[in-house]
């Protein structure tokens, strides 16, 4: 397999975006991406999106999306795998060009979520549970999050300190981040204070409801060396899955797809897990960042709470997570998402972190970790300087 | 969104009657059926009734409800291992939300579950309750 690249990347600024609609959030990440990269054509396009049929009533949003990039007759592909969309839509441009068949790839990742109803979006992101078996019975994302926190808590004793400490540390690092939708600090008494949305879990440990688009040009490396900007290698990719439904899980306090799909990416990229420096994780709940720390191993099962708390995985600390902010403070643009954790791996790698938010050191390897529905899939992506 | 009763019918058996299906090869029994055992592979089964008791693995309090549920928030959500050891999903009724705990004993019983349903009809199916009511 040869080596493929991110050369490129075009986000847009995140939130509640009014002015612009499912085509122009995409139009503007993509074009972004095209003129950071340089590139004078694309060969395909891969865009993931969760749900567009039931936010906006749109489908068939690969040719919607070819079309208003004024490139009608591309091969255009839509990816759908509820929130791990935009990292599948990754991992497909990444095996187009791994295998030869695309030289120059757009991967990206849209989602309008705020032009229907908060009940509307709710029952949209409810699909990535399990319908007859979950939702049927009044759970909703928060309260099956929840239900894996509890269970977390009872058996690690973990603490809603703990939890918050995720919060705190995305949104001081969102802060700095000129695309997030909320750009502010947190306390942990201020997560403790907001509302509870389902025990154990308040509104401040959940991501947000976000309209947004994220972009990038995958290409092979003879390419991206021709065309003189900074880029990176994906040395390792990875996709997996589980159970839809948490209650048919052996542990529901472990995310195995996650495992999975590291696992498969490390052995792409030949590394260890302690090769790699840092990491962008799907903190849907801060829940999530603490299993997933523990599932792929980073830390034993129990020892991630504690971990945050200390600081160990601030910008400053000895593996950093969720530089970008992470869906919590960045937003949440369900398809968007893994899109934006390969942009934010990116920007670290390649020094263009903005307003200080680079991790000290210049790391050389990062990591991301993006999954659908409770857990049920997760793709991973590891990324290197070039 | 209207969704058509026959969705609400296909699931009688398992909402009704709890029934679930059993491997012969691996003897794994799961709930919701399933046709294929993803421990063997195995399409041999039969149906089988789960216990009617069991015990919370985990639960939650949903305090923020979906429009559909929001004049019954907040209630309990949980996961139990019944006494055969498979896992079920449902609300827990007929007691203080606040005393849910883990490791609570629970009871299966025939409940209503959503007044106004995707279905278009009333839908019927189990909640749990304490043991000791």
């Amino acid at each position: 397999m040869r080596e493929v690249c991110v050369v490129g990347v075009g986000m847009s600024k995140w939130g509640e975006v009014w002015r612009r609609s499912l085509r122009q959030l995409f139009v503007d990440a993509a074009m972004e991406a095209i003129k950071d990269s340089g590139v004078d054509h694309l060969d395909s396009l891969y865009v993931g999106c969760m749900s567009s049929g039931m936010f906006v009533q749109q489908e068939h949003v690969g040719a919607l999306c070819a079309d208003y990039l004024g490139m009608a007759g591309l091969p255009a592909t839509r990816v759908e795998s509820a929130c791990a969309s935009g990292g599948i839509a990754v991992r497909q441009a990444f095996l187009e060009v791994a295998s030869g068949v695309s030289e120059i790839v757009l991967a990206a990742g849209v989602e309008k979520m705020t032009d229907c109803s908060g009940d509307d979006a709710t029952s949209a992101l409810a699909g990535a549970a399990d319908q007859e078996y979950e939702v049927f019975h009044g759970a909703t994302f928060p309260g099956l999050y929840a239900m894996m926190a509890h269970a977390h808590m009872d058996k690690y004793g973990t603490t809603s300190e703990m939890l918050a400490a995720v919060s705190v540390k995305n949104h001081h690092n969102g802060a700095m981040n000129p695309a997030a939708q909320y750009p502010f600090e947190v306390s942990i008494d201020r997560v403790l204070g907001s509302v509870m949305v389902a025990d154990p879990l308040h509104i401040l440990d959940c991501s947000p409801i976000t309209d947004g688009a994220a972009a990038v040009i995958i290409t092979s490396e003879e390419i991206a060396r021709k065309l003189g900007k900074p880029y990176v290698k994906i040395i390792g990719s990875g996709l997996a899955t589980d159970t839809i439904a948490i209650a048919q899980r052996d542990d529901m306090t472990r995310i195995k797809s996650a495992s999975i799909a590291l696992d498969q990416a490390l052995k792409m990229a030949d590394r260890k897990l302690s090769d790699v420096q840092f990491a962008e994780m799907h903190d849907c709940f801060t829940i999530a960042e603490i299993i997933i720390m523990e599932s792929i191993g980073l830390y034993e099962p129990g020892k991630a709470g504690p971990a945050v708390l200390a600081g160990e995985t601030a910008l400053d600390g000895k593996f950093p997570i969720n530089t970008s902010g992470g869906l919590k403070s960045k937003g949440h643009p369900v398809g968007a998402t893994g899109v934006a954790q390969v942009i934010e791996v990116y920007k670290q790698l390649t020094g263009r972190a903005e307003n200080g938010r680079l991790i000290p050191g210049s790391p050389k390897i990062g990591m991301t970790q993006n999954m659908g529905g409770t857990g049920a899939s997760s793709a991973v992506h590891i990324m290197e300087v070039a | 969104m209207t969704m058509f009763s026959s969705r609400n019918w296909r699931e009688y058996p398992q909402r009704y009657r709890l029934e679930a299906s059993r491997f012969k090869k691996s003897g794994k029994t799961y709930f919701p059926p399933r046709t294929v055992d993803p421990e063997t592979g195995d399409t041999e089964h039969e149906i089988v009734r789960l216990p009617d008791t069991g015990k919370l693995l985990t639960y939650t309090v949903i305090r923020v409800a979906p429009a559909m549920w929001s004049d019954e928030g907040p209630y309990a959500l949980g996961v139990a291992e019944m006494a055969d050891g498979t896992r079920v999903m449902a609300q827990i009724t007929d007691c203080d939300v606040e005393k849910v705990r883990i490791g609570m004993e629970v009871r299966v019983e025939f409940r209503r579950i959503q007044s106004e349903g995707h279905a278009g009809v009333l839908s019927y199916g189990y909640k749990f309750v304490p043991r000791w009511f």
